[in-house]
């Protein structure tokens, strides 16, 4: 289907629209109702997307029939149809938990959710680094007003930081783009990676601040020390279908970079080759090392698990710094894994801090919870999963990331650093474990029931670790084929611009 | 011209990045609005500047770059919501915490916060 890549981006926002409109403006019931149908459909297009892009290699869609590099092409290669199809399965369960009540808490909580979905697709999708930004602001503007869904007062604080942050961020950002395009003419990732080795010499150390700029936009986003201290406070205050949303959004920031520094100052980009590895190796360990602090001192679950967020960035951004196939292809896995085993985790502390009363989710003894059994089982997975674990994917994740850095000298940095901040969130999620279903002081007295639609949602989010470690083979042959063809510059541009790359 | 130009876009960038760094949030809001200013004019500037170019070919005898012009149109509007979000925000805020600093109250004890005022004006 000609039309198939900008799907994933017209969907969610037609349904947006169409759910500001009577007749389903006025009835949240029917609201949930469109809200998944359309979500299903996106999942199964996004399904589309990935196979076609996979057995007939990279789709464009060139908007309005304009060539590029001047007109907006979207480009759905491996990599991008891989995240779209992720964001849609985490989106799918995180909207399956609010439509069992969540979504009542605040106004317009869907017809946001939907654009914030078309703003991430659409940052996985584009061809432009201008585009890019555009639908950065898109999902950022409707993840600020999810983020005080419901209200509260700690809700405003953290928003408040959070908004400020962003939109000095993309400040930065369009400076940075102002300076790209500037020396390079071009805003096309595709050409602006064929021309970027073709320039002058004053003219590669502007590049090169633009570059880094764009690094520090993108670490903003991904969470990245020393730029990642909102993070904690602001997914531990969200509601929890937002925040398990959430759980994707630092994953943008980590697929941008890997798209600007590998693509466009990649290994064939001249003077301007890997300018953002000296800077990402440090502090990518760093990030990892503050995220296994935080881990083992969160005072409560959910932000314990906003802390293993940190975690997994900082797993990620080790294995980006590596840049080679095989570290980029672990890094897709891992991410695949993290991002919905997170996502589950946010929504199991919802389930427990609703169970528990006054304590909520915070680590100190109260009465006995109720329905101990499946939550206790569900937390049991998802702690395994995260912590890395065998059998499940966290394991395997690991162990592609560790065998990536073999046989190179920067295994004296990867390996002990992963493995402490393993065993650093071993220790805070048995804590948490213990504490909250095991020391109790008085049997509970009212049970709040679970809608069934929470556990459809928790298990559907589950269901992909052991998912991803019994497919293991096709999942980790198909990372490999993005992870070249990411790396394959020459022909990512050849794919766009033919006879571009010269 | 050139010269005068880079002075204003810095004078703007640093107004707004001393004011976005200040604790009450109404200077922050003037500092966003300044660096999205300042931002809108480099972006305006990375097409290079021209005088009597026209950004449609065949109207005058040198032409201009028209894509920042576009690019700017498009931050302008999105600068322009966001701004209006975030004034909204902090007056959310300020009802919420009962306070306009941007952590909700001063950092300092109530006897400080009343001389802290007067610094941050």
């Amino acid at each position: 289907m000609q039309h198939l890549p900008i799907l994933p981006i017209l969907f969610p926002m037609l349904a947006a629209v169409f759910m500001l409109l009577p007749p389903l403006c006025k009835s949240t019931e029917r609201q949930r109702v469109f809200a998944v149908t359309m979500m299903i459909i996106i999942v199964i297009t996004s399904v589309l997307l990935l196979l076609t892009s996979h057995q007939e290699g990279t789709q464009m869609y060139i908007l309005g029939g304009w060539q590029p590099p001047f007109g907006i092409a979207l480009v759905a290669d491996r990599l991008s149809t891989m995240m779209v199809l992720l964001t849609s399965v985490l989106s799918l369960g995180a909207l399956l938990y609010a439509c069992a009540g969540d979504d009542k808490t605040g106004m317009y909580f869907h017809p946001l959710f939907m654009f914030q979905v078309m703003g991430i697709n659409g940052a996985f999708l584009t061809g432009d680094i201008f585009n890019l930004f555009v639908f950065f602001e898109i999902l950022l503007i409707a993840s600020y007003a999810l983020l005080i869904h419901g209200g509260g007062k700690q809700k405003t604080k953290a928003n408040v930081h959070y908004v400020i942050l962003n939109l000095v961020g993309s400040s930065i950002f369009l400076f940075a783009l102002g300076i790209l395009y500037g020396t390079i003419g071009s805003l096309n990732i595709a050409d602006m990676a064929s021309k970027v080795r073709l320039l002058g010499e004053h003219e590669q150390s502007l590049a090169k601040v633009g570059g880094l700029l764009l690094l520090v936009v993108f670490s903003l986003k991904a969470a990245m020390l020393p730029l990642n201290f909102w993070l904690p406070k602001t997914y531990a205050v969200a509601s929890a279908p937002v925040a398990a949303l959430f759980a994707i959004m630092t994953k943008v920031g980590i697929y941008s970079i890997l798209r600007v520094h590998t693509v466009i100052f990649g290994e064939d980009a001249g003077a301007l080759a890997s300018i953002a590895i000296p800077w990402l190796w440090p502090l990518a360990i760093l990030t990892l090392i503050i995220g296994a602090i935080g881990v083992l001192a969160s005072p409560n679950l959910r932000l314990t698990v906003a802390n293993l967020v940190i975690i997994s960035v900082g797993t990620l951004l080790i294995a980006l710094a590596m840049q080679r196939e095989s570290a980029t292809s672990a890094a897709l896995y891992y991410m695949l894994h993290t991002t919905l085993v997170t996502g589950a985790l946010f929504l199991i502390a919802d389930l427990i801090s609703k169970q528990r009363g006054q304590a909520e989710d915070r680590y100190v003894v109260s009465r006995k919870i109720t329905h101990g059994k499946i939550l206790g089982i569900a937390f049991f997975i998802s702690a395994l999963t995260v912590v890395g674990m065998p059998p499940l994917s966290g394991f395997l994740g690991k162990v592609l990331i560790l065998q990536a850095a073999e046989g190179f000298t920067e295994i004296a940095w990867v390996w002990p650093v992963i493995l402490i901040a393993g065993v650093a969130s071993l220790i805070a999620i048995s804590r948490a474990g213990t504490t909250i279903f095991w020391r109790y002081s008085k049997e509970s007295t009212n049970s709040e029931p679970i809608h069934p639609m929470k556990i459809m949602a928790v298990v559907l989010l589950l269901s992909a670790s052991p998912l991803l470690v019994v497919f293991g083979g096709p999942v980790t042959d198909f990372t490999h084929q993005a992870a070249v063809q990411l790396h394959d510059t020459a022909q990512s541009v050849d794919a766009l611009i033919p006879g571009g790359n010269k | 011209m050139e010269a005068i130009y880079a002075f204003c876009v810095g004078i703007l960038t640093t107004c707004g990045f001393f004011l976005v760094l200040r604790g009450r949030t109404f200077t922050v809001v003037i500092g966003l609005t300044m660096l999205s200013y300042a931002v809108n004019l480099f972006l305006f500037a990375s097409g290079r500047l021209k005088v009597d170019g026209a950004a449609v070919l065949g109207q005058s005898a040198e032409y201009s770059d028209p894509l920042p012009q576009a690019l700017v149109l498009t931050a302008i509007v999105i600068g322009f919501a966001m701004t209006a979000f975030v004034v909204i925000l902090a007056m959310r805020s300020r009802a919420d915490q009962g306070d306009d600093h941007v952590d909700g109250q001063a950092p300092s004890s109530n006897s400080e916060s009343n001389a802290a005022d007067k610094r941050n004006g």
